[in-house]
């Protein structure tokens, strides 16, 4: 469908554009030494000016099949100067035959002889009309052109989040899974009762993780919550190797965050801190606000001597590529280790609802 | 009668397999251990027949726990991890079995235990098989009386075959593991440890000089100026590397 006439609104203004035209048509054929009377300039003027910009609508198809960047230099100038050409004939003629018609109804007023006399005026009047469709028929594939790769980039942006959030879903280690069910199976004829409460917590765990998955942010709290039911379930796993401080400003809770972030932070926490050391050790979360800064930070101690884990650093990587896809400078993070302890410090704007 | 040693830091996982195992009318669970170090130290006093072993553990994993193990020792991998497992198990260990599993699940292993008690297949093929390709040790670990020591491949100047030994050179001292020179090249990056002779294993850093040494033989001489000999073969190998 032609863009123009698909929408009312671009075919108010490019209906508009015959006006000016025409005014300066009658204009044109008002004055010098042929001159028209006003009015039968007028009357031979607007109704050419109007057929020539309804006529001219289909050169949008021309333009479409020559884009302006992909077409030879030479070939555009042939083919407008053409187009050209052949509007301007046409407005000459056109223009006779309301003449003829004008100068009818007014004999021996001399219309049609001044027309005529003024007849290569209109002829170049006529190309330069064509030449004016032209230039706004490309500036209308121009736009709709930003218009489409504008909406494909944000189909693409929207894309690349449902990508981030599916990555976020999955990243909940399946052995995690796979370890607590082995727990339950074991708790099942021992210990029912803790049995039934690690069921009840896996299932808050995933059913929260999938909740808040679906936000663009979440609060500090809502993310910390995520954190203590997992933290239950590894505690009913490691038993008191495994102990958690939980050091929070009030105001920090209601801050927002990106959902999960901390999540690979607690994670590896345990899997390449506390579950590496045969006594266990202290999981201390950190996070305080001063109103304009964030800071969190997750603490833990390792054991120097243990065998790698596979995975080291993957989940620190993925934190640190959403906080600069979420905030670029306006966030950090920051690594320290020493001796056998492992310290993961994150700086961001503190922002609240509303 | 088959003896067994149940390991695995978590205490759920060690009851589950102890309630299985105990059920069987031939089992005897000769104790627990919690963490790889303990395995191996229990595993010498007790001497089981079978050792049902976690991979992911403190201080030593059940990679390493298996490479100290007596080589009669059947050993059962029991772990939620499929991915890496399975490479290890299809070639060497007696069974794996992944977490959570069914009591008959145990049983198959059990039997595949006593069926293959005293089996272990090649060492190197072994070696291989733990790894999954590209990815090498980042540590050896060896069995000293009661004393066992983890080397960090960093601190391996080179080793030397000795019988059915290799002996270890690391920052002035010589220790023994029970492993053929083959068995260790293969656990080891390729790119850091180099063959120079049928012999001896040498991390590559470690050699200031070479020079000739009789008519077509070279000698290698590392940091701590020890002399080391290397093949013709050994010196073409050097040779790529050091290009």
């Amino acid at each position: 469908m032609h863009p123009v006439l698909a929408d009312g609104r671009r075919l108010a203004v490019y209906m508009t554009a015959s006006l000016p035209v025409a005014l300066a048509g009658t204009a044109l054929l008002a004055q010098g030494r042929n001159a028209l009377p006003p009015a039968p300039a007028a009357l031979i003027a607007f109704p050419l000016s109007v057929a020539a910009t309804l006529l001219l609508l289909p050169v949008w198809y021309l333009c479409r099949a020559l884009p302006v960047y992909e077409t030879s230099v030479s070939r555009l100038v042939l083919t407008h100067a053409g187009g050209a050409l052949l509007t301007g004939l046409a407005a000459r003629y056109l223009g006779g035959s309301v003449a003829r018609l004008v100068g009818s109804t007014r004999p021996g007023a001399g219309i049609e002889a001044s027309y005529q006399a003024q007849s290569a005026g209109v002829m170049a009047a006529g190309a330069l009309v064509y030449l004016l469709a032209v230039s706004f028929h490309y500036v209308l594939l121009g736009v709709d052109a930003t218009r489409r790769a504008e909406q494909h980039s944000m189909e693409l942006s929207i894309l690349a989040r449902e990508a981030e959030l599916r990555a976020l879903r999955s990243q909940v280690h399946p052995h995690f899974l796979f370890n607590s069910l082995n727990s339950i199976s074991a708790l099942v004829s021992v210990d029912p009762l803790r049995a039934r409460e690690m069921c009840v917590l896996l299932a808050e765990f995933f059913r929260k993780t999938l909740a808040l998955g679906e936000n663009p942010g979440v609060t500090l709290e809502e993310e910390l919550a995520v954190a203590r039911t997992y933290l239950a379930i590894e505690g009913l796993r490691l038993g008191a190797r495994l102990s958690v401080e939980e050091a929070v400003d009030e105001a920090a809770r209601a801050c927002l965050l990106p959902p999960l972030l901390l999540q690979p932070l607690v994670e590896n926490a345990i899997r390449h801190g506390i579950a590496t050391r045969p006594d266990g050790g202290v999981l201390r979360i950190e996070a305080r606000t001063d109103g304009r800064r964030l800071r969190i930070s997750v603490e833990n101690p390792f054991d120097p001597d243990a065998p790698p884990r596979p995975g080291v650093g993957v989940g620190l990587t993925n934190v640190r590529r959403r906080l600069l896809a979420g905030y670029g400078d306006r966030a950090r993070i920051e690594a320290e280790r020493d001796d056998d302890s492992f310290r993961v410090a994150i700086s961001m704007p503190a922002e609240t609802v509303g | 009668m088959i003896r067994v040693l149940i390991v695995d830091d978590e205490a759920p996982a060690r009851a589950i397999l102890r309630e299985m195992l105990s059920a069987e009318a031939d089992v005897e669970i000769l104790g627990e251990a919690a963490t790889g170090l303990e395995a191996v130290k229990t595993a010498a006093e007790l001497k089981p027949d079978a050792v049902f072993l976690d991979i992911e553990m403190p201080k030593l994993d059940g990679f390493e726990v298996l490479e100290l193990l007596d080589p009669q020792v059947a050993v059962v991998f029991v772990t939620a991890y499929d991915s890496h497992a399975l490479r290890a198990f299809e070639v060497h260990a007696v069974d794996y079995v992944l977490k959570p599993y069914r009591a008959e699940r145990l049983r198959e292993a059990l039997s595949r235990a006593r069926a293959r008690v005293g089996d272990r297949p090649d060492p190197v093929v072994l070696a291989r098989a733990v790894r999954p390709p590209g990815q090498y040790a980042h540590r050896v670990v060896v069995k000293d009386g009661a004393h066992i020591h983890v080397i960090p491949v960093e601190r391996l100047d080179y080793a030397q075959a000795q019988d059915d030994y290799v002996a270890l050179r690391t920052e002035g001292k010589t220790l023994l593991k029970a492993q053929t020179l083959a068995g260790l090249e293969a656990s080891l990056d390729p790119s850091l440890f180099v063959r120079v002779h049928r012999s001896f294993l040498v991390r590559l850093d470690r050699i200031r000089a070479l020079e000739p040494y009789g008519k077509n033989d070279h000698v290698a001489i590392l940091a701590d100026g020890t002399r080391v000999p290397v093949s013709r073969e050994g010196y073409v190998r050097l040779r790529e590397l050091l290009e």
